[in-house]
């Protein structure tokens, strides 16, 4: 068993300190951010959308890896709490010039950034700059590699949350490309830590890494037969350049065997959602009957995804 | 020359199964009498030995000296005090310098370099193929005359085996023996860890053990066809262990060795993305660590080495996947190898002989023992102190480790080479 102590992201007395992957954080954690995520879900409604939590602080969104779409929901994140935003895109910047990942961190903590918000194509980027920079400045993981990605997993949690209510009953089925996906790791934690009784992961056996079941899953190399029962059907991304090599012939195959259609959907139950990280590929993994369906709470997911970083960020700001 | 008075020790001799307590005589650089004194022996220097293991110097089947090339991560002089540092008096250096050892002038400069030093003896491992590229073959009888003990393609596996298969028969025209690290390129390509839960868990894309064991599989047919004299370094896995075994009772040409970090650490050591346990080949599973325990016990793996490989740490302090593999050594072998015949409740002499006869008996020298007229290549240690293991405490310039913070047993007192003490500790 991993002690999450060790992991650095907990202070002494338990206290949040840095995200940086869901895996043995304790319940209580997890629950008060979701917890905190619907309080926040109110304000992202008003005409007002802004609460002061975190006036007066200094957030910069570091992305070594591009992500537009993950970059602006934290960055709305935390404009709505007051904070000054500052967006760093370091892949285009800094590293091309031969600085190295800790300088150009140093740099930041040197501007008093009191947050970071990291992502980085190295699983455990994260890990290291919350190592680096220590307690006083707080690290979310944004996303490293195929490791983690907590606050998507969060929001995964949020929305089945809200939409079963309750973990201890539910089956969730977990689609597609599990090998590099750092979404799918963080949600298989988060489902386990809150109870969840079966995981699936829906895959060909060259999009599954070595010993999966070890995270807590049950492993369907038959699409039918891992959606038959389900109450929640997430659906993972494929990258382009993996849909034609000597993990995939086609993405022509990758659909008729994995991608989710209403007439495959119709295996799981009768009021199952369906989920998706986005962005889609539609006509790969995903249909667009389902993506636009009745099962369909995947705008949802990016509104809820608001609230849920809200929450991190108020917690590590200790507001 | 110093003729020298080894006085009041344990004399732990592996080769001749000797395990007693015996005076040393050192005379000519040589051992010259064992208990009893040469006639009219009359010591310049005596060393007091009591309560201390008198051992042959140990003799690593790998450590990067880092020149020439890469003298940022560590020196020529700084290696060799390491090496000195921890009772390491032969070492073999891999040709992965920069420039690699493939031409004779490089080879003559290090060893010429080296010598100068007057620490350990190094035997320069000379490329297989040029620029360790793979495609043409070194001149590697020419290499062996400058000085080359054998012929390797460091952590560059081919990938042709084709030219594997020349390189074995041109190696084996000339009686030279080729070391080579088992690991099919294409199996292991973009991975940095073991293939299995840890890897999964922390999102590292993986080295299958598999790797290893297809490249020894077609290494092992090929020795059988060529009778070429290899030397496979660096075991990782539980199943390479058995074929070693299967190989041998065949009767094959081939030794083995494996590194002392892999004897003690697994996957698990890797906890949250600790670079320091960034290695080639990679820490694998509980059951691999311990197959290789049981096999270097056996003697199945013939030998233990350092795989001494400094690294700096800017080249360290990156995320895992992007940091330099290896770990820095010398000064450890001796601890790790203590440690090692603790857990595997293994006489000290029969532990020693990994770390000293057997690698000797690899490289074909005349070293790793300690009969009368033996060279004087001396290491004197306590067996019974632990030390912590601190980058202050290193000398070598590497001070990369998973071992910092480790209590370890065995500090060396004096190391001596050719007869002369080349290491004091105060």
């Amino acid at each position: 068993m991993t002690n999450p102590q060790s992991q650095g992201q907990l202070s002494a007395n338990g206290e949040l300190v840095h995200l940086l992957t869901l895996e043995g954080l304790p319940r209580e954690i997890i629950v008060r951010i979701l917890d905190t995520a619907q309080s926040f879900l109110g304000v992202t409604e008003r005409e007002v959308k802004k609460v002061p939590l975190l006036r007066g602080m200094s957030v910069f969104n570091v992305f070594f890896e591009n992500s537009t779409r993950t970059r602006t929901t934290f960055e709305i994140a935390a404009k709505r709490l007051s904070a000054d935003v500052i967006n760093l895109n370091v892949s285009t910047s800094s590293t091309t010039k031969g600085e190295t990942l800790l300088d150009t961190v140093d740099n930041l903590a040197a501007m008093h950034a009191d947050m970071f918000v990291v992502r980085h194509s190295q699983s455990g980027a994260a890990h290291m700059i919350a190592r680096h920079v220590g307690p006083e400045r707080h690290v979310i993981n944004a996303g490293d590699g195929r490791h983690a990605h907590p606050t998507q997993g969060l929001l995964d949690a949020y929305t089945i949350r809200h939409y079963k209510k309750d973990f201890s009953g539910l089956t969730v089925a977990i689609v597609g490309d599990i090998l590099h996906s750092r979404v799918a790791r963080s949600l298989i934690h988060v489902l386990n830590i809150l109870g969840t009784p079966e995981v699936r992961v829906i895959a060909p056996q060259t999009l599954l890494p070595a010993g999966v079941e070890s995270l807590g899953v049950r492993v369907f190399p038959d699409m039918r037969k891992g959606l038959a029962g389900a109450d929640v059907v997430v659906m993972l991304r494929l990258q382009n350049e993996r849909m034609r090599g000597a993990l995939l012939p086609s993405a022509q195959e990758f659909f008729k065997y994995y991608g989710l259609t209403p007439e495959k959907l119709a295996l799981a139950k009768p009021d199952a959602i369906v989920m998706h990280p986005g962005p889609m590929n539609r006509g790969i993994e995903i249909d667009s009957a389902v993506a636009d369906g009745p099962h369909s709470v995947i705008l949802p997911q990016v509104t809820f995804g608001i609230a849920v970083r809200m929450a991190v960020m108020s917690i590590l700001g200790g507001a | 020359m110093t003729r020298v008075h080894i006085k009041g020790g344990r004399l732990v001799d592996p080769k001749h199964g000797v395990d007693r307590p015996a005076d040393l005589y050192i005379a000519e650089g040589r051992v010259a009498g064992i208990a009893s004194a040469p006639r009219g022996f009359e010591a310049d220097r005596v060393v007091d030995a009591t309560g201390l293991v008198v051992a042959p110097g140990l003799v690593d089947l790998s450590a990067r000296l880092r020149e020439p090339g890469l003298e940022y991560k560590a020196t020529l002089e700084s290696e060799m005090v390491a090496a000195v540092a921890g009772g390491v008096t032969s070492l073999a250096c891999p040709p992965d310098t920069d420039p690699p050892l493939d031409e004779p002038g490089l080879v003559e400069m290090l060893t010429r370099r080296a010598s100068s030093l007057n620490l350990a003896r190094v035997y320069p491992v000379g490329a297989l193929t040029a620029k360790l590229e793979g495609e043409r073959l070194t001149e590697m009888a020419e290499l062996r005359d400058h000085g080359c003990i054998a012929f390797s393609q460091a952590e560059v596996p081919l990938a042709d085996t084709q030219i594997l298969w020349r390189a074995l028969q041109y190696a084996a025209t000339f009686g030279l023996a080729v070391w080579l690290r088992p690991q099919d390129p294409h199996l292991a390509k973009g991975g940095v860890a073991h293939d299995g839960e840890v890897a999964t868990r922390l999102g590292l894309p993986g080295i299958p053990a598999f790797a290893e064991t297809i490249a020894l599989g077609a290494i092992l047919q090929l020795v059988r066809v060529t009778g070429t004299r290899v030397h496979l370094c660096r075991l990782s896995a539980r199943e390479s262990v058995e074929m070693i075994r299967a190989a041998k009772r065949d009767a094959l040409p081939v030794t083995c060795d494996v590194s002392a970090h892999h004897l003690h650490l697994s996957e698990l050591d890797l906890g949250y993305f600790d670079s320091h346990c960034h290695v080639v080949p990679p820490f694998r599973s509980q059951r691999d660590r311990e197959a290789l325990s049981a096999g270097l016990a056996d003697g199945t793996i013939d030998a233990v080495c350092s795989d001494h490989t400094p690294v700096d740490d800017d080249a360290k302090q990156l995320p895992f996947g992007e940091s330099e593999p290896g770990t820095t050594g010398l000064e450890l072998l001796l601890p790790l190898t203590l440690k090692w015949s603790r857990e595997a409740r293994l006489p000290l002499v029969q532990a020693l002989a990994r770390a000293t006869s057997e690698p000797a008996r690899i490289l074909g020298i005349d070293a790793g023992h300690l009969g009368v007229g033996a060279p004087a290549d001396i290491c004197i240690f306590d067996p019974e102190t632990y030390f912590t293991v601190a980058p202050s405490g290193l000398r070598s310039q590497g001070k990369n480790t998973p071992f910092l913070g480790y209590e370890l047993p065995g500090v060396v007192r004096w190391t001596l080479v050719a007869g002369e003490v080349r290491f004091e500790r105060g």
